[in-house]
């Protein structure tokens, strides 16, 4: 048993419907105990999909598990195909259904239907919801893709194999990918699962090789057909200037054809911005990054290598691809963190005192309760975050989403220097709050709280932890005893965005040393004992 | 699917439905009820699944230290090779160690604890032992056994029979069915007017729950609340019939329900009410204008449905087309049956697909229904009002009424308005 507050990933059942969902003309019937229907809103709501998945539970209830659960799921296979004529169905059970052993592909297979039944084996005590999508497509791909063409295929045509429903920006990527392949010359045969019917899936053999666009689902379908058909596969996310053009590279030496066509880009803009002297307060800025294992590393090698900033934590909750991770963080010379514990990422953030975080929408809260600039960049993601405008992150467009992304969060150049110059100012005094964080009082009350009793004042201030407000004041109390009057004086003249690094600083150093009292001295020395 | 429609002597046309059903499971309720006992804690045991769907109901919630969490079973706990009551112990160790202001603590069936028969009652037992003065009490929230609010009722219910005893006579009324804490506070207010003695169950704390006494009256103030109501009965109490507190005839008779009990003399219920019914009424006015006439049709969700469709007819002037409830408690709901237009259609339980083609012949004006179904049914035309809010927004008597009603009028309004 593991206590669990918050978990990054759903069950595996939620990956196999992000496939069902992403495709068209496939219908899914999952065993499931009523309730488990709540995944529908994940995508009427977060992703906004105008119709229900095309999903049939089969919603047994206690009164059913003394009758025939089986005769029950096959009669709600034998209705979903009546009513929704699929070209082929996929069938599984979720977490419970697996409790009471029915066997849903064997059940469904007996019915002997005119179309594919494709039993899905997810084994939801031990994985998890990207290898449930993963799975699933695999599957799919296994089942439905059919033999090697005689002919040899066109060498420009190929396959594009991940995007899904409910994925982090998925839509947008798309279109970026697209517009490279253009750009070479290619042509897209079938994408997949986002858009594909099955029979377009039956169609796959017909491209020269794939493009595996989010490894943690379309991996183990390009490896199947590599396998199966020959296909060679390019897995390179391309995120980043950098990731772009060594995708560009990968594609156009898999399509034999010439890269320069989609590396002459116009539109790339990253390269500038972060060369322009206001990027210079960039520089060496931490940054700590987590989320799933292909985002946060592509995006590691951006903040570094792009922006300029100090990696600082790199870690993911895939655990299945934490080699990967590894590599990456040992090339910006840290130790990877592969947790799904938020509370383990919380105190590795902590640990790291970044200036900005890079996460996913649980990292944004941690980062909200701790007063640090954050970016979303990975699933799992809230619904502002599947958002209405062109919101790429891959492709030359996507480095330009990322450039603004990175760096809104933090100030400005100019604003930062700016505040230094006046910080005797009144209106950035040494207590006022950094503006471009919000006021502290809104931010650590939960937003859009809707619960019946969050209308008294009675909860509200419950709810308002103690964490931020009240709890710095009491830590300032406490430490500011070993703190002489006019060190602590010259402390506030430091602009807010470092004192509180100052602060610590000051104090680690003093404690290593034994000074029992921190005078202008003791900070002063501090600081040039830490300077960078 | 349909079973074959009964008639009915009360003036409904009642029909039972079995099918895919599109609706929560019980341990929702945990996203209210542990904002309403402030010390308790809701510690799951499930699986991922049920984790994640406590994640995606309380939304951003989740991370302003809630009170609840889920205990997730894996692979060794189903094999046997680990000993499922250890591990269950060592969680709520660790969990109570981190919180320890915590005084309450639900152990919370699932759908996987009750198939594998995991006895969540011993281990409250047992855990009540080892943990006081921390009180550890078990209620079932799984979807198997309970949709949606009825969460709340089984709460509920696991905790009557741990409630103190009072003196007889000392008792005055119970209130049962957790309430926004700005409605109570009104309740109370009433019935202090009224000359009525109250106590409302769940308690705002571990300690400050009420005590029963053989004999006490009590009043549900919400239609889920038929396990409770068996727990209070079985502890002697008397159930009072009333209509449910939604609007101001609801709110009325829900009170005088009470009143009458009490002896109050019509004369000072008039009085008392008064201001209230006639802020009510100020407060619904408008709305009718724009209801009044309206086609409504509900899908089952919380059991609050059909005290929903007598308000939107009885008070706003509405059409109900069909009123959709998981459960329909005969007893509980006599009032809101009688008050519903003789021949509404009410139906029990659900068959998805079916319920939404016969929505899409009827073309309702408005329909109620949950956040699965609602965008689909808005990409095709049809006007909706997600149910949720309706459990998480208080809702209930005089001063609310027209906030009620506000939020049915409002997905009118914003459809008109909209131009693009």
């Amino acid at each position: 048993m593991q206590l669990t507050l918050w978990t990054y990933e759903g069950p595996p059942h939620i990956g196999a419907m992000r496939v069902a969902t992403a495709m068209r003309g496939l219908h899914y019937v999952l065993h499931a105990p009523q309730g488990d229907t709540y995944a529908d809103l994940l995508f009427t709501m977060i992703e906004r999909r105008d119709r229900r998945p095309p999903v049939t539970y089969t919603t047994f209830r206690a009164e059913d598990l003394g009758r025939d659960t089986a005769a029950l799921f096959k009669q709600a296979v034998a209705d979903a195909y009546d009513r929704f004529r699929p070209e082929a169905i996929i069938v599984g059970a979720s977490c419970t259904a697996e409790l009471i052993q029915d066997d849903p592909g064997g059940l469904a297979r007996a019915l002997d239907l005119p179309v594919p039944v494709i039993g899905l084996e997810l084994p939801a005590y031990q994985k998890k919801e990207n290898w449930g999508a993963s799975e699933t497509l695999y599957r799919l791909v296994r089942a439905l893709s059919g033999a090697r063409r005689e002919r040899a295929a066109d060498r420009r045509l190929c396959n594009i194999l991940g995007p899904t429903a409910l994925g982090f920006r998925h839509r947008d990527d798309l279109v970026e990918v697209r517009r490279i392949l253009d750009a070479l010359g290619l042509r897209v045969n079938v994408v997949a699962p986002l858009g594909a019917s099955p029979a377009d899936l039956g169609r796959l053999p017909d491209a020269a090789f794939n493009v595996v666009l989010y490894p943690e689902i379309g991996r183990a379908a390009a490896q199947y057909l590599e396998r199966a058909l020959g296909q060679p596969f390019c897995e390179i996310p391309p995120i980043g200037v950098g990731a772009t053009k060594d995708f560009i590279a990968a594609v156009a030496a898999l399509a034999g054809v010439d890269s320069a066509p989609a590396l002459d880009a116009p539109d790339s803009r990253l390269p500038w911005y972060a060369r322009s002297v206001d990027s210079t307060y960039l520089t060496d800025k931490r940054v700590f990054v987590f989320g799933d294992a292909a985002h946060a590393v592509a995006l590691a090698r951006v903040a570094a290598r792009e922006i300029g900033f100090r990696v600082v934590g790199l870690g993911t909750y895939e655990r299945g691809f934490a080699r990967e991770v590894r590599a990456a963080a040992r090339d910006h010379g840290i130790e990877a963190l592969v947790a799904d514990d938020y509370l383990d990422v919380e105190a590795a953030i902590q640990a790291a005192a970044p200036d900005l975080v890079l996460g996913t929408q649980m990292e944004r809260h941690v980062a909200k309760r701790l007063g640090i600039p954050c970016a979303v960049i990975s699933a799992p993601a809230h619904v502002q975050d599947y958002p209405a405008r062109h919101a790429p992150l891959m492709g030359f467009e996507g480095a330009n989403v990322l450039f603004d992304t990175l760096v809104h969060p933090l100030m400005m150049g100019l604003e930062e220097h700016l505040l230094g110059l006046f910080r005797e100012d009144r209106e950035f005094h040494a207590d006022a709050a950094p503006s471009h964080l919000g006021s502290h009082a809104v931010a650590h009350r939960p937003q859009g709280e809707g619960a019946r009793s969050g209308s008294s004042p009675q909860a509200e201030t419950v709810v308002a932890s103690p964490s931020e407000g009240g709890g710095k004041a009491a830590a300032t109390a406490t430490t500011s005893s070993i703190w002489a009057p006019d060190a602590e004086r010259e402390l506030k003249k430091i602009p807010f965005f470092v004192r509180g690094k100052a602060r610590t600083n000051t104090e680690t150093f003093a404690r290593e040393r034994a000074i029992p009292l921190i005078t202008l001295e003791t900070l002063y020395d501090a600081k040039a004992h830490f300077s960078r | 699917m349909n079973a074959p429609v009964r008639p009915e002597s009360c003036g409904i046309d009642f029909a039972r439905e079995r099918g895919q059903r599109a609706v929560f499971c019980g341990l929702t309720g945990i996203v209210w009820l542990h904002r309403k006992i402030q010390d308790a804690f809701f510690l799951v045991v499930g699986s991922r699944t049920c984790a994640h769907l406590i994640q995606s109901a309380a939304g951003v919630m989740i991370f302003a230290e809630p009170r609840f969490a889920t205990a997730i079973l894996d692979e060794r706990d189903l094999a046997g090779l680990a000993d499922a009551e250890d591990e269950l112990d060592r969680v709520v160790e660790r969990l109570i160690a981190r919180r320890p202001d915590i005084r309450l603590l639900f152990l919370v069936g699932s759908c996987p604890s009750e198939v594998i028969k995991l006895d969540l009652s011993r281990a409250a037992l047992r855990l009540s032992r080892r943990l006081a003065p921390v009180r550890v009490l078990s209620y079932s929230g799984s979807g198997i056994e309970t949709t949606f609010t009825e969460g709340e009722d089984a709460c509920l219910a696991a905790l009557v029979p741990e409630l103190a005893e009072a003196a007889p006579g000392e008792a005055g009324l119970l209130v049962a069915g957790a309430l926004g804490d700005v409605v109570e506070d009104q309740f109370g207010r009433l019935f202090a007017d009224l000359g009525i003695p109250v106590r409302f169950l769940p308690g705002r704390s571990a300690g400050a729950m009420p005590a029963l006494a053989p004999g006490q009256p009590f009043l549900l103030a919400q239609p889920f609340l038929a396990g409770t109501a068996r727990a209070l009965e079985a502890r002697g109490l008397r159930h009072l019939p009333a209509p449910f507190p939604l609007g101001e005839a609801g709110t009325t008779g829900w009170l005088r329900a009470a009143a009458d009990a009490f002896g109050v003399s019509s004369e000072h219920f008039e009085a008392v009410t008064a201001p209230g019914r006639r802020r009510a009424a100020t407060a619904l006015a408008p709305h009718r204008a724009r209801l009044a006439g309206r086609r409504v049709f509900f899908f089952p969700d919380s059991q609050l449905e059909v005290p929903l469709a007598r308000f939107l007819s009885g008070e706003l002037g509405a059409a109900i087309v069909e009123v959709g409830t998981p459960y329909l408690h005969r007893g509980h709901l006599a009032h809101e049956i009688a008050a519903l237009p003789a021949g509404t259609r009410v139906v029990e339980g659900q068959s998805l697909d079916d319920q939404m083609d016969r929505a899409r012949v009827a073309r309702p004006d408005l329909t109620v229904c949950g956040l699965g179904l609602a965008n689909p049914l808005e990409a095709e035309g049809l006007a909706t009002k997600w149910s949720i809010e309706l459990l998480f927004t208080p809702v209930q008597g005089y001063e609310q009424a027209g906030d009620l009603a506000e939020l049915f009028a409002r997905p009118l309004r914003r459809r008109e308005r909209l131009e693009v």
